[in-house]
């Protein structure tokens, strides 16, 4: 039973990565997970220079999901490099890194750092991070500016470039299209849907950067539609994520038309849902005499029964 | 290294309309905790709430032979979560993760420990207690409540050989005021030879007062910060609380995994929104 897939060069002992922003740099998990199990762990962005983040609260649950505003806290690339790669490397962990700029010349700097470090497997670019002012989003929800900072990038790195998406856009399939055009060799997608929620007694919006990022089962469906419209859009390999929390949502968003998938919020409830996940895809593979997982991709069928019954 | 754990519930055991004492089956959890820890306890199978909810553990419940089999859990009634808790019955199951979290330094004698609880802020305080008589070390309690039905398990320290000093809003037990007063002037009174540390934990208005008080004592002080956590293993980032790093510069770090507990010296109070 074959389970790897393939980002471009990059191969995965199973499609099952860590999302960015949920799982620490993965040093934090290595205590309930071997990260050499997984197919890839996608750690918390990072800025050329550390950030404080936001102000709590930081967190609110919704029905099905919860909201964050976190705001990027993280050591930056420098320290990263220096405390955190080294031991994800001696793991073995298949090290992604998502990486986030205020400008353009911010990622195209941190793609020339990343590159000449050991261990860094890809490089996935925030575009789409919605707590923040400066940078990131601005250039995910434009078509031009995705495009111009996924070549850029593109120019200075050998590594697999997979620029992350936000679903805060009218055709999320348009800027899959931008970035493939501009030689991504992959696309992540949804980040978080921008939310809010508001105290009704004090008035007061309940986190303290006032907007959020929605995630969690409650968005897995708009995901996967978003999903499976890139996948008719472009030829590039998806990586699909949002509300992940069961082996038959990973196989959702592979028939959908994801090649690999990311989990994050359930990975805060359950943190040994790995092994779980892993077993129920087996027993899928076992069920439907599938030998390898790769052929699930975009195996989505839409043809229509015959509809005898109104000719007859 | 921490175990996940499908807890059954031994019993719920409701103290008041607002407080519970859940004690659950969870030996491997209960044979790893130290004081001062918590567990990630899920209130529901389903997805609402979705997220676990951090709880100190209350209480490590043995055999007469000593062998630990489980854990308890002090539950207040506040939000969803919690309302879930309260109403919980024998023989259900709850997730619990853990043990979790930086634990308490219990001090050794000749020094003494005065512990200073407000409401549910008593829970990290049994294991500390128990630890501490283990090592033959004295210990005080100060504990304050809104009134005298909401002070439990005194006479449970008691017999741990804990000295319990109460006070009340309403002074329906022990002195009427706020938990710091008689606090501040046990410490006015304590000799210069004489060496103690605070360990502080409930309200954080309150834990600020008594890290002011210590402070100004020159007594060392030990908060246990509780903060809405996503994971409780350091993945977040969402239970930041603003500390001072060595060189006294200010900086959010994960309560979960740097903390609950912190010496209080390094907290910014300002920076703490409840």
């Amino acid at each position: 039973m074959d389970l790897s897939v393939a980002i471009g060069s990059l191969r995965l002992a199973n499609p099952l990565i860590a999302a960015s922003g949920c799982f620490g740099y993965g040093i934090e998990y290595s205590d309930v997970v071997d990260l050499s199990t997984l197919g890839g762990v996608a750690v918390k962005g990072l800025f050329l220079a550390p950030r404080e983040g936001h102000l709590p609260p930081r967190i609110v649950e919704t029905p099905s999901g919860m909201l964050n505003a976190i705001g990027l806290q993280g050591i930056g690339v420098r320290r990263f490099i220096a405390e955190k790669l080294p031991d994800l490397r001696d793991r073995r962990a298949i090290v992604i890194v998502n990486i986030c700029g205020t400008t353009l010349d911010e990622y195209v700097e941190l793609a020339r750092i990343l590159s000449d470090a050991e261990g860094v497997a890809a490089l996935e670019l925030n575009i789409s991070c919605p707590n923040i002012k400066e940078g990131g989003i601005t250039f995910g929800c434009s078509l031009t500016e995705t495009h111009s900072v996924v070549s850029a990038v593109r120019r200075v790195t050998k590594l697999p470039v997979i620029p992350k998406l936000t679903p805060n856009v009218t055709d999320v399939a348009s800027f899959a299209k931008a970035a493939e055009e501009a030689g991504a060799d992959a696309v992540s997608l949804v980040n978080t849907f921008l939310a809010m929620a508001i105290d009704v007694e004090t008035r007061r919006p309940r986190l303290s950067n006032i907007v959020g990022g929605l995630s969690g089962p409650a968005i897995r469906p708009i995901a996967v539609r978003m999903v499976y419209e890139c996948r008719q859009a472009v030829r590039l390999p998806i990586i699909g994520m949002g509300g992940i929390a069961t082996a038959g949502d990973v196989l959702e968003f592979m028939i959908a038309g994801a090649t690999a998938v990311q989990v994050g919020t359930a990975s805060f409830v359950d943190p040994f849902l790995w092994r779980t996940l892993l077993d129920g895809i087996r027993a899928y593979m076992t069920r439907h005499g599938i030998a390898r997982l790769n052929e699930l991709t975009g195996s989505l069928d839409t043809t229509r029964e015959e509809q005898a019954w109104i000719s007859s | 290294m921490p175990v996940d754990v499908d807890a059954t519930v031994m019993s719920n055991t409701r103290l008041s309309d607002d407080y519970c004492v859940i004690a659950l089956e969870a030996s491997e959890i209960a044979a790893l905790t130290q004081p001062g820890q918590f567990v990630m306890v899920k209130a529901t199978r389903g997805l609402d709430p979705l997220l676990r909810r951090p709880f100190s553990i209350f209480e490590v419940i043995r055999e007469a032979s000593g062998t630990p089999t489980g854990i308890s859990l002090l539950n207040k009634r506040i939000g969803t979560g919690t309302r879930l808790l309260y109403e919980v019955e024998a023989g259900a199951r709850i997730a619990c993760l853990g043990p979790l979290g930086r634990p308490f330094e219990p001090i050794e004698p000749p020094m003494k420990a005065w512990m200073v609880a407000g409401g549910v802020g008593l829970a990290p305080f049994l294991t500390l207690a128990e630890s501490l008589r283990a090592r033959g070390t004295r210990s005080t309690l100060f504990y304050g409540a809104r009134t005298a039905n909401d002070l439990y398990y005194v006479d449970r320290f008691e017999r741990l050989g804990v000295d319990v000093v109460c006070s009340t809003e309403d002074g329906t037990r022990g002195v009427r005021s706020l938990i710091t007063r008689p606090l501040d002037e046990a410490l006015d009174d304590l000799g210069d030879d004489e060496s103690v540390k605070l360990y502080v934990c409930g309200p954080t208005r309150m834990m600020q007062a008594v890290a002011r008080i210590a402070a100004s004592h020159g007594r060392a002080c030990d908060v246990s910060l509780e903060q809405v956590m996503g994971c409780g293993l350091g993945g977040c980032y969402s239970c930041v609380v603003l500390a001072r790093d060595d060189g006294g510069v200010p900086h959010y770090v994960r309560s979960c995994i740097d903390g609950p507990v912190f010496d209080a010296r390094r907290i910014v109070w300002e920076g703490l929104t409840h």
